[in-house]
């Protein structure tokens, strides 16, 4: 029972985590059928200025994780000035390898300018945990899937109902039509970059607490994320959410189980038996090939 | 008009006379002997490189103000293998061949050692590791080994700290949570050794990554499955995490650990509760009138107090290693690879700053430094400090 808890606790806290990572592949997916591989990065991008804000400029936390979510978004409008854009107008997929190598230069130029020390961000709500059920929760543990799940709710009332969403929505459903409406594409799509990066950020700025601070906390999540992201079917943000709430608990749940070693055998066999049978994902609607 | 180059004969002549000269110095009584050094001095472990640099660069200090080497003073040429096996190997490969470097010293890194060792054996020039504690890098079965240490070595770590967690805490089935990769393996056969040893039962071997954020499934399963205690194994920032775990599950257990904690600000990311856990040194500060530390003050100004310098144990072992280096030359009489080892045999009286070095190495044991060299210790406020019993 309690290691049945704990296990759930665990993946519903991580699974969310992996859930707004992979939103942000979701939404430019939606808007130019294009990534930034350096999403893990930008989550390192978030704690880091995080930190630097509130730990060595000693900003407050109000003021602090705003600028760092703003510098997170600008990294994400210059990922796509740099990374993305002088290869998709040439329709040239140089991209892919591209964002690869722009994250790995991030991580190095933090590596270089934050240091190698991995440092600590204090959070109030990490100092005393819950006890139930023979194990224990943070509250900042209950705060993530709370966040995650108002911002996949905030991100479908802005497709739905805000006339810049649905401005976005009309680029991905026809980018030369919207640009003939008088739609700005190429700001949509940079748009799209920028809150891609801060749902990254925002994550990074959730996790640091329960974590550390360093060049290359991200790495793992970006590549986790990708995988959730796909597993959702890169379609709807409440398929991508789902899909990182099961990515979590099944993680949680072999380890538990089965034992640590069987973790990432038993987790990304499921998951390329699960692409097999349903190639466009858990949520994806299957692309409708035009002949 | 074609633009002649500004060449001149009589520069074209100097230049000549200088490079003639250049080749045809001797080897002169007064060139240096090189001492080669292979570690991490780029990426996430290069406090550690920089610890070895600052420990080596002291020793060298001391070894050439006093005069040098038969006759000749000691220099250091570094490289970094920025903590890849396969770059340590070109490097090793490099400072042997052409810069002829009479000894390599060796890094934080087990992977990397165990790449550098069958090549040092082959070459036949003295490998000495102040850092790396993997078993078999020292007892790497070669007929003719070359490779010596002064550092924890993990079989005789994971002895020390059963026998710590049995004595002291009456520990009857500890649990292991293990890093996932050589490091964690190597410890996990000397564990399970020195568990057998005593007819004792584990409560499970757990491994973790080294960017796991939530260690808890693991964790709960060895309570589960009755662990009295635990074996930590990590480096600083996964340990912290296996603290912040155990924090939020409530479970307050006795740990004690490999020296992993002490490579960083162990603490500060682990919390209050870091300082709980129980681990391994071979040298600590306690007190900054230590005329290493005063030493270290003067040639790095930068360093301000005693938590400048986790862990003192990688300066403390790379000082000690290449005074012994330097004894083993001047008893050789030659800085041939095989004389040298020779020598490693018969050194004695070689004041380091761990203890007096009488013959540490032997064929059968080529480690300067056994369980009773270790020191238990603990992190408070933030400096470690030796445990008090």
């Amino acid at each position: 029972m309690t290691l049945l808890f704990a296990a759930l606790l665990t993946g519903l806290g991580l699974g969310a985590m992996y859930g707004l990572i992979a939103l942000g592949f979701q939404i430019t997916h939606s808007v130019c059928s294009r990534v930034n591989f350096a999403q893990g990065s930008m989550v390192m991008l978030g704690s880091v200025l995080g930190y630097v804000l509130t730990q060595r400029a000693g900003l407050p936390v109000i003021l602090a994780y705003p600028l760092a979510l703003l510098g997170c978004a600008a990294m994400g409008v210059i990922v796509e000035f740099c990374l993305i854009r002088p290869f998709a107008i040439r329709g040239n997929d140089g991209w892919l390898m591209a964002t690869v190598a722009g994250g790995i230069l991030l991580d190095n130029a933090v590596l270089f300018t934050f240091g190698n020390e991995p440092r600590s961000l204090p959070s109030p709500l990490v100092e005393t945990s819950w006890q139930i059920l023979g194990t224990g929760v943070y509250p900042q543990q209950v705060l993530i899937p709370l966040v995650a799940i108002a911002v996949a709710f905030a991100l479908q009332m802005l497709f739905r109902r805000t006339r810049q969403g649905r401005a976005l929505l009309a680029v991905v459903q026809n980018p030369e039509a919207a640009r003939l409406m008088g739609i700005n594409t190429t700001v949509m799509i940079s748009g799209s970059f920028a809150l891609s990066s801060m749902l990254a950020g925002a994550a990074g700025l959730l996790i640091a607490p329960l974590f550390s601070v360093h060049s290359d906390m991200g790495t793992l999540f970006g590549i986790k994320a990708f995988a959730v992201a796909i597993l959702g079917g890169m379609t709807s943000a409440w398929g991508v959410m789902i899909a990182g709430f099961l990515y979590g608990l099944v993680e949680a749940l072999v380890t538990t189980f089965l034992g640590s070693s069987y973790t990432y055998i038993v987790v990304f066999a499921l998951l390329i038996a699960v692409l097999a049978i349903k190639p466009s994902g858990l949520f994806g609607a299957a692309k409708l090939r035009k002949v | 008009m074609p633009i002649q180059p500004t060449f001149t004969r009589r520069a074209l002549m100097a230049g000549a006379a200088a490079l003639s000269l250049l080749a045809a110095a001797p080897a002169s009584a007064e060139e240096p002997i090189k001492l080669g050094l292979v570690a991490a001095l780029s990426g996430q472990s290069a406090k550690s490189g920089e610890a070895i640099t600052r420990g080596i660069e002291l020793a060298l200090d001391k070894i050439n103000g006093a005069g040098g080497v038969l006759g000749r003073s000691l220099e250091l040429v570094s490289r970094d293998d920025e903590s890849n096996p396969g770059k340590g190997l070109v490097a090793a490969r490099e400072l042997v061949q052409r810069e002829e470097v009479a000894a390599l010293i060796g890094g934080l890194d087990t992977p990397v050692s165990m790449a550098i060792v069958p090549y040092m054996n082959d070459a036949k020039v003295p490998f000495v590791g102040p850092w790396a504690a993997g078993t078999p890098i020292t007892m790497n079965g070669a007929e003719e080994n070359y490779v010596f240490r002064v550092s924890a070595v993990d079989e005789y770590v994971d002895e020390a700290i059963t026998e710590y967690l049995v004595t002291k805490y009456g520990a009857e089935r500890p649990g292991m949570i293990l890093i996932n990769n050589p490091w964690g393996e190597s410890n996990e056969a000397g564990l399970t050794k020195a568990l057998a040893k005593r007819g004792m039962e584990h409560a499970g071997i757990e491994k973790f990554e080294n960017n796991d954020v939530d260690v808890v499934p693991q964790l709960t399963r060895l309570k589960e499955n009755g662990a009295d205690s635990l074996f930590l194994v990590a480096n600083v920032a996964p340990s912290a995490q296996v603290v912040k775990s155990l924090d939020r599950m409530g479970w307050d257990v006795p740990i004690a650990s490999h020296w992993g904690p002490a490579g960083g600000r162990f603490t500060e990311l682990a919390g209050a509760s870091g300082e709980k856990v129980h681990f391994i040194q071979t040298f600590l500060f306690t007190d900054a009138a230590h005329p290493l530390f005063a030493a270290l003050q003067e040639k790095y100004p930068e360093i301000e107090t005693l938590a400048d310098v986790t862990p003192a144990t990688g300066i403390a072992n790379a000082y000690d290693a290449t005074l012994l280096l330097a004894a083993a030359i001047e008893k050789a009489g030659s800085t041939e690879g095989p004389a040298i080892r020779e020598a490693m045999y018969q050194i004695s009286g070689v004041e380091g700053v761990i203890k007096t070095y009488d013959m540490p190495f032997t064929p059968e044991d080529q480690d300067a430094l056994g369980p009773e060299d270790y020191v238990f210790s603990q992190f408070v406020e933030g400096e470690i400090v030796p445990l008090m019993d």
